[in-house]
């Protein structure tokens, strides 16, 4: 089933491995109890490729996603992004690559209530130490892509949850990351919403984005070429279909 | 993130939270408001007392012979009890300063106290009585706007002659001519001869409202006991004549009081710069309380601030864990809030400014007190306000820096 070649401690992965993660453990100390959120989570995901991450609540995806994310930082293992070790970079390198090689959808938007939707874009080109004039253009071309090019000087509250998960998806790709992440991005949406986001996603992958997405809903796992199924924080599938 | 991002970005948070901005503000502006006031009647009093107060008090390059200083901050009581033994300055003593100095000066003796001024049915009361010699006009350079001054002659003639301030004649006369009308000194019949030209007042005291009149006219019983005067006032022509006219009137009353060289004069000598040494501590108190309060209101700013900023981290935890998301480094998210508190800081120092001038104005204009606002007190409060606003800022911005950007999202 799986092509992708055996990893051991010490490798380095294979040029088109876009994230590698080789035993991957992440666990909460709890005073009395030890919460092991991921066991060792072996995964390789490539160039281009559209991974959709299921899995029954409480197994562990949110926590594997802040870990790609480098949101976070595990307790055990290893972690390849684009060729680079992060798992034990600095906070300030980490800021880069969320900066530059990370574009990170959240179910709830988590926009800037009191900024426009081209402020809320610009965001990542601030950290990133862009000048004003090329942010904006930068800016004002994600959102078109999106298909907001007429929003985007409304604030989050004058938009509906579809345009806002736009506007949040514009904030991911405006730096051309490596990577998109999705955590749920439809989880606060109805259906016909989701599927318009669905399509973004998938016109995002076709034009050669890297999609990694959780969800809970099989037919929106549907839309993804491989799907990768976590129970009580292993890998239990991981399932490729022909495009 | 730029410098003006962040101030921009800190201002728009300011105008969001307006209510919880103005009281973050008080602080710093109260500790600027006051600086600039204080400061401001400090440096008005200071002008005035070197300009104004001594020169018209005492007189430029002149000094008094008195029994006791006439300034003076609170001496103990038992000073005051062996200044009250001295025996007083008689004619005889002012006439023997006054020929055994050889430095060439002007001298005029001076007697005051306060009486009634009676002119017609009108009646004053609390009027400067002044006894004087011809030469007190040029001495204490007060000019003559109607009339004349007394002369030598009716100096040592002892007429029954009157200068009036500018003040007390406008009372009595109301715009009448009140030259060669004769009124009455604490009942004691004197003619007109001349009014003074206004000098304005000291501390709301009318500067205006005196009669002076030869010192060996009746009034001299208003004023002293038989024999006896105030001071004997000698203006020399520049400092160093002062100096040593000062030497020589000390040895002349030295050697009339028969000290010994041990012992102390038991006389005085005044010059302008004992009343302003007597500023001077009035001036030194002053700055010692005033940092003090300044100091308080801005420690209590900088904590006010603080808590402000606090409450500011607490509430955009979930903003502090998206940006960090973003790729927001630590010294990103350390600076955003700095900025923040600076600019409230900020902020909070130019209102300061602006109604420290307007109250130093307005205690200029109501009150007797006089205000000139300094440039320095300026520079300072807004330098010292967002010192302040930086300082506070520090423990807040950099919890803010290092909070974990999951756990921060997480936040509700
Ligand atoms: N900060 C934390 N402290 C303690 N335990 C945690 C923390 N975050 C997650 N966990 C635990 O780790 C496990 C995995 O959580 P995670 O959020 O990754 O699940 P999930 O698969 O995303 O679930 P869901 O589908 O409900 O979002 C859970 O048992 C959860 O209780
Ligand atoms: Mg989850």
């Amino acid at each position: 089933m799986s092509e992708t070649q055996e990893f051991r401690t010490g490798d380095t992965p294979l040029p088109d491995v876009l994230i590698l993660t080789h035993k991957l453990a992440r666990e909460y100390d709890m005073g009395s109890e030890t919460v092991r959120a991921l066991r060792g989570v072996n995964l390789q995901i490539r160039r281009n490729e559209y991974v959709a991450v299921m899995g029954p609540s409480g197994s562990g995806k949110s926590t594997l996603m802040n870990l790609i994310g480098c949101l976070d930082t595990p307790t055990g293992g290893e972690y390849w992004l684009n060729g680079q070790r992060v798992s034990d970079l600095s906070d300030d390198a980490l800021a880069r690559i969320r900066n530059k090689e990370i574009g990170f959808v959240f179910q709830t938007f988590n926009l800037l209530p009191r900024a426009t939707a081209l402020h809320n874009v610009e965001l990542p080109l601030i950290y990133a130490g862009l000048a004003a004039r090329g942010r904006r253009a930068q800016a004002e071309h994600a959102l078109t892509r999106v298909g907001l090019a007429d929003r985007m000087h409304h604030k989050p509250n004058e938009l509906s949850g579809g345009q806002r998960q736009r506007v949040a998806i514009a904030r991911a790709l405006v730096n051309e990351p490596s990577i998109l992440l999705a955590d749920e991005p439809t989880g606060n949406l109805d259906s016909t919403t989701s599927a318009e986001i669905m399509q973004v996603f998938a016109d995002l992958h076709d034009q050669g984005q890297t999609v990694v997405m959780v969800t809970h809903e099989a037919d929106i796992a549907a839309h993804a070429a491989r799907v990768v199924t976590l129970r009580d924080g292993l890998v239990a599938a991981d399932q490729r279909r022909a495009a | 993130m730029s410098f003006f991002e962040a101030v921009r970005l800190a201002l728009q948070q300011l105008r969001a939270q307006k209510l919880k901005s103005a009281f973050s503000l008080i602080g710093v502006f109260i500790g600027v408001t006051f600086l600039i006031a204080a400061w401001s009647i400090v440096n008005g009093m200071n002008t005035y007392m070197t300009e104004k107060f001594a020169g018209t008090l005492v007189g430029v390059n002149t000094f008094h012979v008195r029994r006791t200083p006439n300034f003076t901050p609170n001496v103990s009581d038992s000073v005051w009890r062996a200044w009250r033994r001295r025996p007083r300055i008689t004619f005889e003593d002012a006439r023997a300063v006054e020929h055994g100095i050889t430095i060439p000066v002007q001298t005029a003796w001076w007697s005051q106290d306060r009486g009634t001024v009676a002119y017609g049915l009108k009646t004053t009361r609390q009027v400067g009585l002044n006894g004087a010699s011809a030469a007190y006009f040029a001495i204490r350079n007060i000019k003559i706007e109607m009339g004349r001054a007394f002369t030598p002659q009716e100096d040592r003639a002892g007429s029954n002659v009157a200068v009036l301030g500018h003040d007390l004649a406008e009372r009595l006369f109301e715009g009448r001519d009140p030259i060669g009308k004769t009124l009455r000194v604490n009942g004691l019949p004197y003619r007109v001869i001349g009014v003074a030209e206004r000098r304005g007042n000291l501390f709301g005291i009318s500067l205006d409202k005196f009669v002076v009149a030869p010192a060996l006219s009746p009034i001299q019983r208003a004023v002293n006991p038989p024999g006896v005067i105030d001071a004997l006032m000698v203006r020399a022509g520049s400092e160093p004549e002062m100096r040593a006219a000062m030497e020589q009137a000390e040895g002349i009353m030295r050697s009339r009081r028969h000290l010994r060289p041990r012992q102390d004069d038991n006389f005085a000598l005044e010059t302008a710069e004992g009343v302003l040494s007597f500023w001077g501590k009035i001036k030194r108190a002053l700055l010692i309380a005033g940092p003090g309060l300044v100091l308080i209101s801005f420690v209590v700013g900088g904590i006010v601030i603080m808590n402000i900023m606090l409450m500011a981290v607490a509430e955009r935890t979930r903003e502090i864990g998206l940006r960090k998301s973003l790729g927001a480094r630590r010294r990103d998210i350390l600076w955003q809030f700095l900025s923040e508190s600076a600019t409230i800081a900020a902020v909070g120092a130019a209102l300061g400014v602006c109604s420290g001038i307007l109250l130093s104005a307005l205690l200029d204009a109501v009150t007797p007190l006089p205000a000139r606002v300094s440039p320095g007190a300026v520079v300072l409060g807004v330098l010292l306000g967002s010192v302040v606003g930086i300082v506070a800022g520090v423990y807040p911005a950099s919890r803010a820096a290092r909070l974990d950007p999951v756990v921060a999202l997480r936040q509700e």
